[in-house]
């Protein structure tokens, strides 16, 4: 058993700064990972505020346009290439990948560290650049916007991402060969948890997408300072082929941030209602089917850019067809909830939350997948509700809910029952308060990236930037009684939910090398009817 | 590695979809622009590269029987090709530079005013300015790997290095086999 005093584990065995920066094990590089992805949330977070506050009147009597812009700007950036990407990856897919498959480590520890490192720069980066006069272009760098006309550091801001993006691709590539090569003896391709699913399909994408945003920055940086005609109709170049190359990664990339969240969805919705998952194949392969479909339908972002009719036609088309994937992973999640033994714990409330939330993004997003309502509400707010709830409230979600559910195995040590209860429904309240209005505003006709509007938006602006209120201090209350946790909370037992999966089979914290005597698989993923028979509590009829 | 070529492969995508987009849309300025480049020089450049392929190759294979004395030496031969075509390519830069082939304020090409003539010069620059970025880590890989080998580290059965780096020199040569044509030989001659 775990919890006794002396015994060492991953984060006793050795001490000291140093101990912590050269480290190659990965759970110490996802603690690293979680410091350095909370800090830029914060950050970003901050900024969102900001903007919020401006936006509560119909003046523009907080900044100037100059600055909203570069507001924005950056926290569209930090919001999205430094948290949304990398959250549940880095930190969660770090740590516990490994121990779900029972290796001992990823298949190339130093480059984990590497990446770390990467991602650490290109923050610093970007971060510097903010200082030193921010960018205006908005997080999609559209030419000729960016290579012509934008002001401030755009090629220091294009570099910090390009060197994030190797993070992304290394990481990618590292999960690949790790779930190919070191899965424990018995632990077949369809006995892997559904979240290595998530996470292998997420890695296909990393590595596929990145490299292709990676080419178009260069093109950007490189116009942008030699003005040599790629993307500048003076010479010749178009500047449509810009957003090609941009969406064909970056749209992709909105899967990057919810394929692991559902990954972890998958996880809770098993553990909290002691059933096996239902349609287990039906939801690895809907992962696959998403990362597959995600490439072919970047055309969407343009459907008012000067496409042809026919390309619209066809990329509406294949849009609808993400539907399909996305909507048998929730109709198999509320199956496996169907007469299952439910426990409202906090991970649980975040996968209900994650559901509600993902549920009206996704109908949402079919809205605009239809070319006709797509041209209506173009670059309103209806897109920036839509896109915050797929992106941020589904993702955060699904990190959040993950964050608690394996934060005893991280830590060793149990969170606060009532204030963790509280921060859920804070968070939930507080999300739907921000951004459900902004649905109507959009549909009423507001613009994104505009810092004053006509003061018949006002009651919805007001309305957005109370939930912002409500919503930043859900998101302080986490902080707070996770780190009061580390030092007051009660050590954590080996399997505090009572939970299926190698990672609940060694100790909290784990050891080093994760598993003191190698695992051996025997049964299927999930299996709670099977073992668990004495806490089935059959609820209903 | 091969996960590492498939994302390489992706990352040269780009520019082969620029490629494609305005050779479509100038096919009359890349026929002009292919004009311009020096075929015998580009060839001599792919015999080139196709050798030290070939020497690559041959110290993978004496890596794998086990010989641990050959690697270095075609290890070091393949170096010294990769060089070449470096040197080569860096006559063929200061080439279109001495005849205002640089993409921007100063680009001239006889024939033609439109600014648009420049697209070729500009993907030309771009590929073949990536692929030499691509030459210039793999000699850095190769010059990582000879003293290694010249202490005798590989083996039959540990060579894992050498075939890794050997995999990405070969992609490296790959591209290059794609870039001579479409950039020297297609659709020349008929502007």
């Amino acid at each position: 058993m775990s919890g006794d005093p002396g015994e060492t584990n991953y984060l006793n065995a050795s001490h000291g700064i140093g101990s912590w920066l050269l480290t190659r094990d990965h759970k110490r590089i996802g603690i690293l990972y979680l410091l350095g992805i909370s800090v830029f949330f914060v950050l970003g977070g901050l900024m969102a505020v900001l903007i919020r506050a401006e936006l509560a009147t119909p003046q523009g009597d907080l900044f100037s346009s100059d600055v909203y812009n570069r507001l924005f700007t950056m926290h569209g950036i930090l919001m999205i290439f430094f948290f949304l990407i990398p959250s549940i990856p880095a930190v969660l897919g770090n740590f516990l990948l490994p121990i779900m498959i029972g290796a001992k480590d990823l298949a190339f520890p130093r480059i984990n560290l590497l990446s770390w490192y990467l991602y650490m720069i290109g923050g610093v980066m970007t971060f510097v650049s903010l200082l030193t006069g921010g960018i205006d272009t908005g997080w999609t760098f559209y030419t000729p916007m960016s290579t012509n006309f934008a002001q401030g550091q755009v090629i220091v801001t294009a570099v910090g991402i390009f060197i994030a993006g190797f993070s992304s691709i290394l990481t990618g590539l590292n999960f690949i060969v790790t779930i190919h090569r070191m899965r424990a003896p018995g632990l077949t391709w369809f006995r892997l948890p559904l979240f290595v699913w998530a996470h292998y399909a997420t890695s296909i994408i990393q590595i596929l997408g990145t490299p292709v945003v990676a080419i178009a920055i260069l093109l950007v940086g490189a116009e942008r300072l030699f003005h040599i005609g790629v993307f500048d109709p003076k010479y010749g170049g178009d500047p449509l082929l810009f957003q090609h190359l941009f969406w064909f990664y970056s749209h992709p990339a909105v899967y990057i941030m919810i394929l692991p969240s559902m990954g972890v969805m998958s996880e809770l919705v098993t553990a909290f209602s002691r059933k096996r998952v239902f349609g287990y194949h039906f939801i690895a392969f809907s992962s696959l089917f998403i990362a597959v479909i995600g490439f072919l339908v970047w055309g969407h972002h343009m459907y008012i850019s000067g496409q042809s009719v026919v390309a619209g036609a066809i990329f509406s088309f294949l849009t609808m067809l993400v539907a399909i994937p996305s909507a048998v992973k929730v109709f198999n999640w509320t199956a496996t909830l169907y007469k299952g033994s439910i426990s409202l714990q906090t991970p649980m409330l975040y996968a209900l939350g994650f559901i509600g939330v993902f549920l009206i993004g996704g109908l949402t997003g079919v809205m605009l997948g239809t070319l006709g309502i797509d041209i209506h509400v173009h670059d309103t707010y209806f897109i920036v509700a839509h896109f915050h709830y797929v992106m941020v409230g589904s993702a955060i979600m699904g990190y959040l809910g993950g964050l608690h559910f394996w934060w005893p195995k991280i830590t060793g040590r149990m969170y606060n029952e009532f204030w963790s209860k509280i921060s859920a429904l804070v968070i939930f309240i507080g999300f739907n308060t921000t951004f459900f209005p902004q649905f109507i505003l959009g549909y009423l006709g507001m613009p994104r990236r505009y810092h004053m509007y006509p003061a018949e938006f006002q009651t919805w602006n007001v309305l957005s930037s109370a939930g912002a209120t409500i919503l930043g201090f859900g998101y302080l209350l986490p902080v707070i009684y996770l780190l009061w946790s580390l030092k007051f909370g009660a050590k954590a037992p080996a399997n505090p939910w009572g939970a299926k999966g190698l990672e609940w089979e060694t100790s909290s914290p784990p050891p080093v090398l994760n598993f003191d005597t190698p695992p051996v698989v025997t049964e299927e993923a999930y299996a709670y009817e099977t073992s668990t028979p004495a806490k089935e509590v059959t609820v209903g009829v | 590695m091969w996960l590492f070529i498939a994302q390489e492969l992706m990352f040269f995508g780009g520019l082969f979809l620029t490629y494609t987009v305005y050779r479509w849309k100038y096919p009359a300025y890349f026929a002009l622009g292919s004009n311009q480049l020096d075929i015998p020089l580009g060839l001599l450049n792919t015999i080139v590269l196709i050798g030290s392929s070939l020497t690559m190759v041959l110290a993978v294979r004496s890596a794998q029987l086990g010989r641990a004395k050959q690697i270095a030496g075609w290890l070091a031969a393949t170096m010294t090709l990769g060089t070449a075509f470096l040197v080569i390519k860096g006559f063929e830069y200061h080439h279109k530079w001495v005849h205002h082939l640089i993409p921007g304020e100063s680009f001239q090409l006889a024939g033609t005013t439109d600014p648009a003539a420049q697209t070729f010069f500009v993907i030309y620059f771009c590929m073949t300015g990536l692929h030499a970025l691509h030459m210039i880590v793999g000699l850095g890989l190769l010059a990582f790997l000879v003293p290694k080998a010249l202490r005798g580290e590989f083996s039959a059965e540990n060579h894992n290095w050498v075939e890794g780096v050997g995999l990405y020199w070969h992609f490296v040569d790959i591209i290059w086999i794609f870039l001579f044509p479409l950039l020297y030989l297609l659709g020349r001659h008929h502007a």
